[in-house]
């Protein structure tokens, strides 16, 4: 039993950070910058796609046997895409406010291949439990990268967060940080600074190494 | 007549999918490593744009309007299956074609740009003509970014740069200068 909580633990947190889906493995990256010009609106974004990845995963691991191998793409697409319509009508009665400014990209949903890659590389070959801790987890780190570039953005570009004013009058908006250009900009400085950790670790990890070995020799 | 070109150059130029909206980063960054790969991507998703607005614009016209929470599911049943169809077709009819684009198509139908211009021309309420224009300028823009992209990645290869910077973030910030030259056109229209 204990084993199978640890395997739990490490299938949900495994996709907020050391498989980080957009920080690690670079997906999903379209809805990713297309929304994050406010926290809120990032927010929004991360919880539908929370939804419909769980969702979609659930179907995929309970209908597993049942679906042929040969068309399991098209399968996976139209669970999919039934999941996005449900959260776009959901969105729309809800938050007609945030529906409005999220636009086209909330069915464009679809179209995230993190979604996709998860229901080819994970929900389709595990349990049911399994495959949802993974969905949560993933959307989980998902929704970290969008708030956090949203935030960023956010902060930057207006001078505030969810809409709550930070610096007072004299701050100047960085205005680029909420335009296109700024998305890219972000995202890449975010992946830069990664790169730069995970290289002070190997750094780190070749030092001890090295200082283990002359230990050993003296 | 003023209006298809308002249209073309703003899908072209102003609201650039790639640039301004974020669509079809994918193989934007994945791909655009070479000159040539990129061109031939980039025609392949012109063809497949066109397909769509025909596709989209049928399916608004004649099915949509009794069941509009299809919209979603038959547009990827339907352009998934017509790019399908017409990649064997080409196939079959002129092999050096498909040897150049060819196998590209599969691998854009999913691509979210290809949606996005379907969604986008029917949140629009574009008519047949309209679609086929946005299409084909979303595609030209499409293809000029790429093109763009993989011209500023070779000659980057041949320079001296830190390894720290190489990579994903390099060709993020490069994609973001370019996004900000591509801001400069948004005053082409506003002085008319």
């Amino acid at each position: 039993m204990a084993e199978n909580q640890n395997e739990s633990y490490e299938t949900f947190f495994r996709g907020i950070w050391r498989d980080n889906p957009v920080f690690v493995q670079v997906l999903g990256m379209c809805p990713m910058l297309a929304v994050t010009n406010s926290a809120i609106n990032a927010v929004a974004m991360g919880m539908a796609t929370l939804f419909v990845l769980v969702g979609s995963s659930f179907l995929v691991s309970s209908f597993k046997q049942w679906i042929p191998k040969q068309v399991r793409i098209s399968a996976f697409i139209i669970i999919i895409a039934t999941f996005v319509t449900v959260a776009d009508y959901t969105l729309l009665a809800l938050v007609p406010k945030v529906h409005k400014e999220l636009g086209a990209f909330i069915p464009l949903i679809v179209a995230n291949c993190m979604i996709l890659g998860r229901q080819e590389a994970f929900a389709s070959r595990n349990t049911v439990r399994l495959a949802v801790l993974d969905a949560m987890g993933m959307a989980g780190g998902f929704m970290v990268a969008l708030f956090s570039l949203g935030a960023i953005r956010e902060i930057l570009g207006n001078g505030s967060l969810f809409g709550v004013d930070l610096f007072g009058e004299h701050f100047e908006p960085w205005v680029i940080m909420i335009l296109p250009p700024g998305g890219f900009l972000t995202l890449g400085l975010i992946l830069l600074f990664f790169n730069w950790v995970t290289q002070q670790k190997d750094k780190f990890i070749e030092q001890v190494a090295e200082a283990e070995r002359v230990a050993s020799d003296g | 007549m003023d209006n298809l070109v308002w249209i073309f150059i703003s899908s072209l130029l102003i609201n650039n999918f790639v640039l301004a909206y974020f669509l079809g980063l994918c193989p934007f960054l994945g791909v655009s490593n070479s000159l040539e790969t990129s061109f031939r991507l980039g025609l392949a998703t012109i063809f497949v744009l066109l397909i769509t607005a025909l596709c989209s614009w049928f399916l608004n016209t004649y099915v949509l309007i009794y069941a509009p929470y299809l919209r979603l599911i038959s547009f990827i049943v339907v352009i998934a299956s017509t790019v399908q169809f017409i990649e064997m077709l080409i196939k079959k009819l002129s092999p050096a074609l498909f040897r150049a684009m060819g196998i590209f198509l599969p691998l854009i139908t999913t691509n979210c740009a290809i949606l996005g211009l379907a969604i986008f021309a029917t949140n629009r309420g574009y008519g047949l003509i309209e679609g086929i224009v946005f299409a084909l300028g979303a595609g030209i823009g499409f293809t000029l970014a790429m093109v763009l992209l993989a011209g500023l990645r070779e000659e980057s290869e041949l320079s001296d740069i830190p390894k720290l910077i190489q990579g994903i973030a390099m060709n993020l910030i490069i994609a973001g200068i370019l996004s900000m030259a591509f801001m400069g056109f948004a005053g082409l229209f506003s002085a008319v």
